[in-house]
């Protein structure tokens, strides 16, 4: 696994697509901090992530598109299936190259932290636990488009259904209000409960809900499965 | 070595690979012969494991290839169609890579890359992007990739496709070399090319194994014909009378005219019987020049034809 790992890791820098990925993440995170907290004089760092949370609809695609496509597209995936290593190695490999780019981007962002704790007040418990949902909600999505990248052997298919998917789950909190009926009130709290957006809402408000944490690790938990069923499949595949 | 048991694979109603039995013994150099879409891909990617067949079983060492993938898979390296190469990544890295996943100890790694850069033939460019290479080298990466880990079993699927003429001699001397080693699998359309370097041929057509022997004993009666193209100045008909008339020839068709005032003919001399010489002095008796003689290739369709012409006299 941990072969795979850093092919995949060093392929992301070897291609423009870390840089692209880290470049464009922390533009917008920046303009975002410098009106949300500087130039407002704030130190509300949780809402300022809440929201940046929606530049992963544009940058998670780019993250995740060639993570599977591009083996089927160049038949690479020949020499991993025919090496004597498991399908959950290659996958989960995968899923943590991906992730790692993303904490890396994320360490970039203590900068702004360092800031604000210069020239203001800030609990650094709280910086913590938002950072914790941030990345949690980020690998959620991950996995989401690990395994559209592994349906598909275009790239472009990839990345557009993967932004499609994750427009979805953050539109969710807003489509499941206008559930307003009463005899869909189960769907609706059961919507709610599932909405992924939702509870990173508890970590950026500071609150450490150990419940939506092993939510989120089981959402990650259930699309990398559901990767690892897709190529297992395939390979069975009598169509 | 590898037992191949009752291997089908369906798509859809189509049977790409039906009911394929075969064995490949240690140490042999094992030619697979098919046409294009006869099955020879999907029955190699059966074999090692990339894909599972609709039913039947494949036992690389005893191990079943789906029960036991990891053991059974150690033992094979396998050079697909398309090599599977990283483009953005060194040669060296890429090894290294192999070298990784096919569980190399990375003590031994840099020794063992070493001697298959020699055997292959890679060392000049090894520093180098793998996209940025000739066909022909990447194919050599192909090649050094399914030498990882040194197999016991080495699966080629069409090794020579799309290379230039001179490459293509130097991965046969490449594959004869390996076969000393190794058990070698080497799949092809070309019949002169497994003639070359295989001990045994399995054939394929239509998904079913057609025929599986030593090349000679598939040959003959092919080869013994003494087939040949001869090229006369002449007219048609009388020229093809005359070659009619030597004592020996069996057969003997006009194939066209590819020489001004000159024309081919396909001559079969009866098995075991050199006819060049009569046939030379019955045509220079005759007045006619003769510009050329050939023996002619036997291919895979040669064997085809014999293998049904075979089945239906046995019936």
């Amino acid at each position: 696994m941990f072969a795979i790992y850093r092919r995949e890791l060093q392929s992301y820098y070897y291609s423009p697509l870390g840089y692209v990925f880290m470049g464009s993440f922390l533009f917008i995170a920046g303009i975002f901090f410098a009106f949300g907290n500087i130039m407002s004089m704030s130190s509300d760092f949780g809402t300022m992530l809440s929201n940046v949370s929606f530049v992963f609809m544009l940058v998670v695609p780019i993250l995740t598109m060639r993570l599977m496509s591009d083996e089927r597209r160049t038949k690479t995936d020949q020499l991993l299936l025919t090496s004597p290593v498991s399908l959950w190695s290659i996958v989960l490999g995968k899923f943590l190259a991906a992730c790692t780019v993303f904490a890396l981007t994320l360490v970039c962002t203590l900068l702004y932290v360092v800031i604000l704790s210069a020239y203001g007040s800030i609990s650094f418990g709280e910086v913590l636990v938002n950072y914790l949902g941030f990345f949690l909600t980020g690998c959620c999505l991950i996995a989401i488009g690990l395994f559209i990248s592994a349906l598909t052997e275009s790239q472009v298919t990839a990345a557009i259904a993967t932004f499609g998917t994750i427009l979805l789950v953050y539109l969710m909190d807003s489509m499941v209000a206008l559930l307003s009926a009463d005899f869909l009130a189960f769907l609706r709290t059961a919507l709610q409960w599932l909405s992924l957006f939702s509870r990173f809402t508890d970590f950026t408000n500071g609150i450490l809900n150990i419940s939506s944490t092993i939510y989120m690790l089981t959402f990650a938990g259930i699309f990398l499965y559901l990767t690892v069923t897709v190529i297992e499949k395939r390979r069975w595949s009598e169509g | 070595m590898i037992e191949i048991k009752n291997v089908t694979k369906r798509y859809g109603t189509k049977l790409a690979v039906d009911d394929v039995t075969f064995t490949i013994n240690k140490g042999e150099v094992l030619g697979f012969l098919g046409r294009n879409g006869a099955g020879k891909s999907t029955t190699m990617n059966i074999v090692t494991g990339y894909i599972s067949a609709s039913s039947g079983q494949v036992l690389v060492d005893g191990m079943d290839i789906l029960e036991e993938p990891r053991q059974a898979k150690r033992c094979i390296g396998y050079l697909p169609e398309q090599p599977p190469l990283y483009m953005d990544m060194t040669v060296e890295e890429y090894l290294y890579f192999v070298c990784d996943i096919k569980e190399v100890r990375k003590r031994n790694q840099k020794a063992h890359l070493e001697d298959i850069y020699e055997l292959v033939r890679i060392q000049d460019v090894r520093k180098r992007l793998i996209k940025n290479l000739s066909k022909g080298y990447k194919q050599r990466v192909g090649l050094a990739q399914s030498l990882v880990g040194n197999p016991d079993v080495i699966i080629l699927d069409e090794p020579t496709v799309g290379l230039d003429p001179r490459q293509i001699i130097e991965i046969r001397r490449l594959i004869r070399d390996l076969g000393k080693s190794h058990t070698v699998v080497l799949s092809s359309h070309i019949l002169h090319e497994v003639a070359d370097v295989c001990d045994r041929v399995v054939i394929i057509n239509n998904g079913k194994i057609v025929a599986q022997d030593s090349l000679e004993n598939l040959t003959r009666g092919i080869g013994e014909a003494g087939r040949m193209m001869v090229r006369v100045v002449g007219p048609e008909k009388p020229v093809q009378r005359l070659i009619r008339s030597v004592s020996g020839v069996s057969m003997a068709e006009p194939m066209g005219s590819k020489e001004p005032e000159s024309m081919d003919f396909m001559v079969e001399a009866i098995p075991g019987t050199d006819v060049r010489r009569p046939l030379v002095n019955a045509l220079v008796t005759g007045g006619y020049s003769l510009l050329m003689l050939r023996p002619m290739d036997v291919t895979l369709e040669d064997i085809f034809l014999q293998l049904t012409s075979d089945s239906e006299g046995g019936n």
